[in-house]
């Protein structure tokens, strides 16, 4: 059955789903967004690390994403102007690693892999790492969820409960790297951020406490998947950007029924 | 031991030293209000005791595994995270459905449980904020001017449930308060605090400070009567601090 390559895709974006569903509430909680666009763009700089050293794309992607994902980190408890500096990196990391990219010729033509992702190539080793990455910070985001929405919520009301921000920060910080390194093959590095956001967005718009939509983000990134991945086969058009497609159309949906609700 | 003990403390942000060499202990049980101007660090050292912010001199020795119900000042909820009453009740510790009903009730707003954190006027938030703190079943609450948004009547309840909190738990009270009378009838010491503590003491005897009457307003006449019967008992000598050194009246 996982031969199927419409399968291997299928359980790839749902298992990414685990993970982003959650993690994207956090980063819309947090206003991380620009935050997980740096991280996710110096992938694109791990993978031209990963060539030039022989090491599994995996791991460079991962350790390039952490190093940024830290160093964002620092930078924002330093109080820097945060939205001019996240800019700065997230556009020179994603400039940066095209130009290193560049200069290795087996990945100049992978290009648009990298950028866009390649769902329908996914392998069944592709699969073990996406589905053990996504499990991985589902479960870390699970053990710490109490302290990290109370941290979300406000750093203060966590201080005087004995708990430390900054330490639920760091388990933050360690579940994007994970998620982008998890993340590129399937949606590549412009569209993380996306796949982030966009279904959290969407489930803001129903959802009444956290929990409910951590859930809804998850089952609508994994719906948005599913759908898109017909869309591509049905259109021929790419995968990623194909489910990003449907998400978006699952948040406007979200957003007019919010409105009405309202009215 | 003292619940809080804090020697010394000298904090500064963005370069401007906000407490100056402030000493304060807490212990099990009292009522402690501090009063100040606006701008004179009441908030800061609250948030100083709680280690949220860091001292740049002295130190803040908490009781081991203190409990702490804190309500802040001001409690900005982002839109984007949905929050209902119910489960902010719950954070960071799971509460359960019996004990989430009976401290609304206790702080007097039972029909919010259902509704968003967003919704809630100010007057309830503060109560709900209060409703979370004493969840937490604290050896000490430490409320930012908790009476904010109330009316008259609310804030002379709240003082009564202060009390009343007291008597049944135990827990000690440090409080930030601006409400003069409420605040003599319900505390067993008060301390005048301006960057540094200029007086502390029982309701009485800080009452009879000039500092306090500069902030307050009374009679001259008054002032002069209260102040003179202070330096009688011979007490304030003791825990009057150098206000001239630090220029103000």
């Amino acid at each position: 059955m996982l031969n199927d390559f419409l399968i291997r895709a299928s359980l790839a974006g749902v298992g990414l789903s685990l993970a982003t569903g959650s993690l994207g509430s956090f980063v819309v909680w947090r206003r991380m967004a620009y935050f997980g666009d740096a991280t996710a763009h110096a992938a694109i700089l791990g993978i031209a690390l990963a060539l030039a050293t022989d090491l599994p794309i995996g791991t460079g992607t991962l350790a390039v994403a952490l190093t940024m994902a830290v160093t964002v980190s620092t930078l924002a408890t330093r109080g820097w102007a945060m939205d001019i500096t996240l800019g700065v990196l997230a556009h020179s990391a994603l400039a940066i690693g095209l130009v290193a990219v560049s200069f290795i010729s087996e990945a100049r033509t992978d290009l648009q892999t990298y950028l866009f992702g390649d769902i329908l190539a996914v392998s069944q080793g592709d699969l073990g790492f996406i589905w053990g990455g996504a499990v991985l910070v589902l479960g870390l985001l699970v053990w710490r969820w109490q302290p990290l929405l109370t941290s979300t919520l406000n750093t203060d009301l966590a201080y005087a409960s004995g708990l430390n921000p900054n330490r639920e920060q760091l388990v933050l910080t360690l579940a994007l790297a994970t998620v982008v390194a998890v993340a590129l093959k399937v949606v590549g590095a412009l569209l993380i951020g996306a796949m982030l956001i966009i279904p959290a967005a969407a489930a803001r718009g129903v959802a009444r406490n956290p929990e409910g939509m951590a859930i809804l983000a998850t089952l609508i990134g994994a719906g948005a998947t599913l759908a898109g991945l017909q869309l591509s086969l049905w259109q021929n058009t790419p995968g990623g950007p194909s489910i990003i497609t449907v998400a978006t159309g699952f948040f406007v949906l979200s957003a007019s029924l919010g409105k009405m609700r309202r009215r | 031991m003292s619940l809080i003990d804090a020697k010394n403390l000298t904090v500064r942000l963005d370069g401007h030293e906000i407490l100056t060499n402030v000493s304060i202990r807490i212990e099990a049980g009292e009522i402690v209000t501090i009063l100040g101007p606006n701008g004179s660090g009441k908030s800061t050292l609250l948030r100083t005791l709680l280690r949220i912010l860091p001292v740049a001199e002295g130190e803040v020795t908490q009781a081991k595994n203190l409990r702490v119900g804190y309500v802040p000042q001001r409690l900005a909820v982002d839109r984007s995270m949905p929050m209902t009453v119910r489960r902010f009740l719950s954070l960071p510790l799971w509460v359960g459905d019996a004990d989430a009903a009976a401290a609304l009730r206790q702080v007097g707003v039972p029909e919010v449980t259902e509704q968003q954190l967003t919704e809630l006027s100010g007057g309830q938030f503060q109560r709900v904020l209060l409703a979370r703190a004493l969840l937490a079943r604290p050896q000490l609450l430490m409320l930012d001017e908790p009476t904010q948004g109330l009316d008259q009547p609310g804030k002379t309840a709240f003082y009564r449930l202060i009390k009343e909190i007291r008597r049944e738990t135990g827990a000690a009270v440090l409080m930030i308060s601006h409400d003069l009378h409420a605040v003599m009838a319900a505390s067993d010491r008060v301390i005048y605090l301006n960057g540094h503590i200029c007086c502390e003491g029982t309701p009485q005897i800080v009452s009879t400070a000039p500092e306090y009457h500069a902030l307050f307003g009374f009679g001259l006449q008054e002032t002069l009567a209260l102040y003179r019967h202070a330096h009688d008992n011979g007490h304030t000598e003791l825990v009057h601090h150098n206000h001239a050194e630090h220029g103000h009246a």
